[in-house]
């Protein structure tokens, strides 16, 4: 019988299914067996076999029908449960939507539905998002593949964690404050925050609406852009959502054009200015962690790349603007949890007040509800000004450094998160060390600008660490293609847990 | 000592949109419960708002209606805001409005004060208008499941704009003229279909009182008003109730206040007893609401181009000027479009009688409308036909009397409503001929010789007695100012 | 700034999160907590800088795009009501609403 178990990438599955290798149905069947298997890391949080192979046969039609236009025909992929999705139940990792069915899709969804993937089910992350270690779920924390006792990151960790695991090569997340890049550099792999507006936010459970960006999980930056393409784009639905004509330029063509080989006799990144910001690289950063990236950024330099020292002042500020604007917005976005149209209604109450108070506090875990608290606090009578204004004018200021430090620059560079993958349980205690964990992908998501996590070796106890590269605005291809470039000559993103590559 | 009167108020006002404001469901009111509520505006996991672009031109064209066609009080950035409560016909947990930068600021609404040939004209100025989404309605009858109430959320998401006023009107006469003449405008531009009944024009009155010359006093909210009379009795019960509490010593608490029609009182609202904290902020899903000179230019043009950037404030000045009509008649006649056009139309074919048209229109044509319960746009007798039956009046063919006849046949649909077929048809002519009634004044005077005798001994009223006998005799068609005249000369004789 | 009893019952109750008598402490703690952190804010010197609500008016001032006005949605109701803990008739049902 056929076996995935040696396949990583998008190409790889791609080839066997064009070469006809095998069906998309009999990759979409070893697949759901994988899944299975990987049961104990608990990333899937709903699989319907049925769903799956309807969408395989569906892919296996037009393959035999010679269909051309759809790159990620037959393609596993599966998608973070904030997608709403029609068949797959939709919870966002909360008790508050145990049940839930939503009767219409993501367009993130149609779309790679509309690209030929095949969905293998919905995958775990913190409750409505909020949190770095995936220990917020209602339904139960993920195992880290690298070292099934550590967390896989957050929000996106059941993301990172089934591409890590090999399972399926691609997955789509969503990033807030970091919920792409941090779980793709605790697992090992890569992914990519796009510019806020790229990707339609219609069909995803909201968290932050001013922060929410959609974007792909998967091994290589290649795959990142394959997949991002399919999920980017303009759409009516969303008012956020962008038509410029930067926005229309096609991230794969502007990928392949990037990478098309041309001679590049002063090296592979001849040209390139890597800013590094000074703030990047002080005492909280771990000493591996601090290594490996600098090892990475040596690569670039080695290849023709020029070293800039910026500065990013308000780095650390990033933590009370975002942990004021993200909980405020949040606040109002969960307010529709009322248990009157859908989602948890307590069993007992005294009254409609009651019955929506009691609803809430038993649907949502504690994270949340302490998000809720701060978000309900900061805009309250007397502290709007003094918090959620306030927080709104050091976000422009977040903004603006960003943009001083592109005049010397072309992409930013440093560490993702100041430590590898932690313990599950080491940190749930204490919110606020938690919180200072997104130190360095905060002002990114404040700015609203493209970031990306790309595997960059491993610290001495063989758990991954992830390069930060930061881009200016609609400069994913660009930045996808500098990834590539790094990723053909090291082979981080090859490495597979339990060894071998 | 007096007291004085402080009336602000609140109109929410149901734009006539097809779709909703932020989302392609239809607006049209009486549909099945819920079936007329998109994901969006259930607020379903992971829908977003998508802001309709008539809802913006209505705005637009309400700014420049208060303003004389000016633009300066149009926002060319305003901000829609989360107004955040819980509600449960309140499908998101928060209301997308507009709070600290709305559509439009400032503009002002004239008023006229007064009744008859005395009344002038006041102006109320205008605090702000701004664009909002409604909530849903909670049902409370007919349901089988006992202790519940239903929620139906086809109303959810229906623009409207919230037309706040100044806390300029001293008594609830003025503030029903208010209402009514702010009811004129946005009928009259299109805007809002002025349906009450329906909800679609709903006024909030916020009503203090204080001693003249003293600093505002604490002001109460009525709300739940759906028709002008009610309007006026809510103020009238509202204002009898604070200056009663003030004087037996007590505080007027600011509070909202729901009118009772059945009742005909005020009363507390016992959900809105907490102290509200919306924690309004900017919408995260909404960029900021950019309206260029261009769209404003274009609206004032479409506007100028259908005769609506004639307010009914201009128009009803033309009224006064030109037509040498009262402030009352001008005000009856620019209550809607429909009777300013019936009354040009009238004018028209009755020869330029323009006080006889509004006198039939504001009267015969008003009450028979109120009467049969219907508008006038379904009037079984336009404009037109109005003034050629006025016209027969003026060229004495009919007198009053006979007109009203007259138009009673033309109501009923007889001869299409042809006032000319249907004088012809039932012999309405009024005799004129002065033999013909000389001849009859010689018959009655002959018959009545007590009441002659009367008369010329100095009672004066005899003489109703005599012409009530000719008018008599003369079926009623002889015309009544001439009897008058040829029966004062016979006596004289 | 810590964040009292009272005022975590006021916010509470804004929020409508029911918080039971036994973790009014212990949440109180954790939200103190926050708000240290939060109140870093303070120091800073904004003046003159306009609020950022949406990222990309960072760099040049965005427009909200506008829909033409056709009904057009799809509504079935059924699909919509799906996940309604209590109905009757399409109306979607709740305690007793007071006024």
């Amino acid at each position: 019988m056929f076996s995935s178990l040696a396949m990583r990438t998008i190409t790889d599955f791609s080839r066997a299914l064009a070469a006809k290798q095998v069906s998309a149905v009999e990759l979409a069947t070893d697949v759901l067996a994988k899944a299975t298997a990987a049961k104990g890391l608990n990333a899937f949080l709903h699989v319907d076999a049925d769903l799956t192979l309807a969408e395989a046969r569906a892919a296996d039609k037009h393959i035999a029908a010679g269909v051309t236009s759809k790159p990620l025909l037959g393609v596993p992929i599966a998608h973070k449960d904030i997608f709403v999705t029609r068949g797959w139940r939709s919870t966002a990792g909360s008790k508050m939507l145990a049940n839930y069915v939503s009767p219409f899709d993501a367009t993130v969804v149609e779309r790679l539905r509309a690209a030929g993937t095949v969905c293998v089910g919905k995958l775990n992350c913190d409750e409505f998002a909020m949190g770095s270690s995936n220990e917020n779920s209602a339904f139960g924390p993920v195992q880290n593949p690298w070292d099934t006792g550590r967390i896989p990151g957050g929000s996106s960790g059941g993301s990172a964690a089934a591409v890590a695991a090999g399972i399926v090569p691609a997955t789509t997340g969503t990033d807030t404050g970091g919920s792409l890049r941090q779980p793709a550099a605790m697992t090992g792999i890569t992914a990519i925050k796009p510019t806020y507006g790229r990707v339609s936010r219609y069909g995803m459970i909201a968290f932050a609406s001013s922060l929410d960006q959609g974007g792909p999980m998967a091994h290589t930056a290649e795959d990142c852009a394959l997949v991002l393409d399919a999920m980017a784009g303009f759409d009516e639905r969303d008012s956020t959502s962008l038509d410029s004509e930067k926005a229309k330029v096609s991230i794969w063509q502007g990928f392949s054009a990037q990478i098309a080989s041309k001679p590049r006799p002063n090296g592979e990144f001849a040209g390139l200015r890597i800013g590094v910001p000074e703030e990047f690289f002080t005492e909280g950063l771990s000493a591996d962690v601090s290594t490996r990236v600098t090892e990475a950024i040596d690569t670039f330099k080695k290849h023709g790349a020029t070293v800039v020292d910026i500065s990013l002042p308000r780095t650390a500020l990033a933590i009370p603007a975002y942990y004021v604007i993200a909980p405020a917005e949040a606040s109002s976005n969960l307010s529709r949890f009322d248990g009157i149209r859908f989602g948890h209604r307590a069993a007992h109450y005294a009254d409609l007040n009651d019955m929506i108070a009691t609803s809430r506090a038993e649907g949502f875990g504690r994270e949340v509800q302490r998000r809720i608290l701060t978000g309900t606090y900061v805009l309250s009578h007397g502290y709007y000004d003094a918090y959620y204004l306030q927080a709104q004018r050091v976000r422009r200021l977040i903004a603006q450094d960003f943009q001083t430090a592109f005049k010397s620059c072309d992409f930013i560079m440093g560490p993702v998160a100041p430590t590898t993958a932690w313990k599950i349980g080491e940190k749930s205690s204490d919110p606020v060390a938690m919180y200072l964990e997104d130190i360095f992908t905060l002002g990114v998501s404040l700015a609203g600008l493209p970031g990306m996590s790309v595997p960059c070796g491993f610290d001495h106890q063989k758990l991954p660490v992830g390069l930060q590269i930061i881009g200016n605005y609609f400069e994913e291809p660009a930045m996808l293609a500098a990834a590539h470039r790094y990723q053909q000559l090291t082979d981080w993103h090859l490495q597979i847990p339990g060894g071998g590559k | 000592m007096t007291w004085e009167i402080v009336i602000g108020i609140e109109t929410h006002v149901q734009l006539a949109t097809r779709s909703k404001i932020f989302s392609s469901a239809s607006t049209a009111f009486g549909a099945p419960p819920n079936t007329q509520a998109s994901v969006v505006d259930l607020a379903l996991p992971g829908t977003l708002p998508v802001m309709n672009k008539q809802a913006v031109e209505f705005a637009i064209k309400f700014g420049l209606a208060v303003n004389d066609g000016q633009t300066h009080n149009i926002a060319r950035r305003s901000i829609f805001a989360r107004k955040n409560y819980f509600y449960p016909d309140l499908p998101k947990g928060y209301q997308i409005s507009q709070f600290e930068l709305p559509v439009v600021t400032g503009g002002f609404v004239d008023i006229q004060v007064g009744e008859g040939d005395t009344a002038t004209t006041k102006r109320i100025n205008l605090t702000r208008a701004h664009l909002e989404e409604d909530a849903g309605k909670s049902l409370h009858e007919g349901l089988e499941t006992p202790g519940v109430s239903g929620i139906d959320l086809n109303r959810a998401g229906t623009p409207l704009l919230e037309i706040v006023s100044e806390p300029e009107m001293r008594s609830a006469a003025e503030a029903v003229a208010y209402a009514k003449a702010l009811h004129g405008i946005v009928t009259w531009i299109g805007i809002c279909d002025g349906n009450m009944q329906e909800g679609s024009f709903r006024c909030d009155a916020n009503v203090s009182v204080r001693k003249p010359g003293e600093p505002l006093g604490t002001r109460c909210e009525i709300k739940n008003v759906n028709s002008f009379r009610f309007l006026e009795r809510a103020i009238n019960y509202e204002v009898r109730r604070q200056i009663e509490l003030i004087e037996d010593g007590g505080k007027v608490i600011q509070q909202t206040r729901l009118y009772d029609a059945d009742r005909d009182e005020t009363r507390a609202m016992r959900s809105k007893e907490d102290a509200m904290d919306y924690r309004y902020f900017p919408d995260p899903d909404l960029l900021p609401l950019a309206i260029n000179e261009t769209q404003i230019e274009t609206t004032r043009g479409l506007m100028l181009r259908d005769g609506v950037i004639d307010v009914p404030g201009s128009t009803r000045q033309q009224l006064i000027d030109a037509y040498d009509l009262s402030v009352y008649d001008a005000q009856l006649l620019t209550q809607s479009r429909a009777f300013a056009t019936c009354f040009f139309a009238a004018y028209n074919s009755s020869g330029e009688q323009a006080k006889l048209c509004a006198n039939w229109i504001n009267g015969d044509l008003a009450s028979q409308l109120n009467r049969d319960g219907i508008e006038l746009a379904d009037s079984p007798v336009n404009g037109d036909q109005l003034g050629r039956l006025v016209k027969r009046i003026a060229d004495g063919t009919l007198s009053s009397k006979m007109a009203k006849e007259v138009f009673g046949y033309m109501w009923a649909g007889e001869h299409g409503g042809d006032a000319d077929a249907i004088i012809e048809a039932r012999g309405l002519k009024q005799v004129t001929d002065t033999g013909a009634i000389e001849k009859i004044i010689d018959d009655v005077l002959a018959k009545n010789e007590k009441s002659v005798a009367e008369f010329k001994s100095g009672k004066e009223k005899a003489i109703q007695a005599l012409i009530g006998q000719v008018m008599k005799a003369s079926q009623g068609k002889a015309n009544p100012g001439q009897v008058n005249e040829l029966l004062r000369k016979k006596l004289a004789e | 700034m810590s964040f009292d009893s009272t005022t975590l019952q006021r916010i509470a109750s804004l929020a409508r999160l029911d918080v039971p008598a036994d973790q009014l402490a212990s949440l109180g703690a954790e939200m103190s907590a926050i708000l240290v952190l939060v109140d870093q804010l303070q120091g800073v010197d904004t003046k003159g800088v306009a609020p950022l609500a949406h990222p990309l008016s960072a760099v040049s001032e965005m427009a909200l795009r506008l829909r033409p006005d056709e009904a057009c949605a799809e509504i079935n109701r059924e699909a919509n009501m799906q996940n309604a803990p209590m109905t009757e008739n399409g109306l979607f049902l709740v305690p007793r609403v007071l006024d």
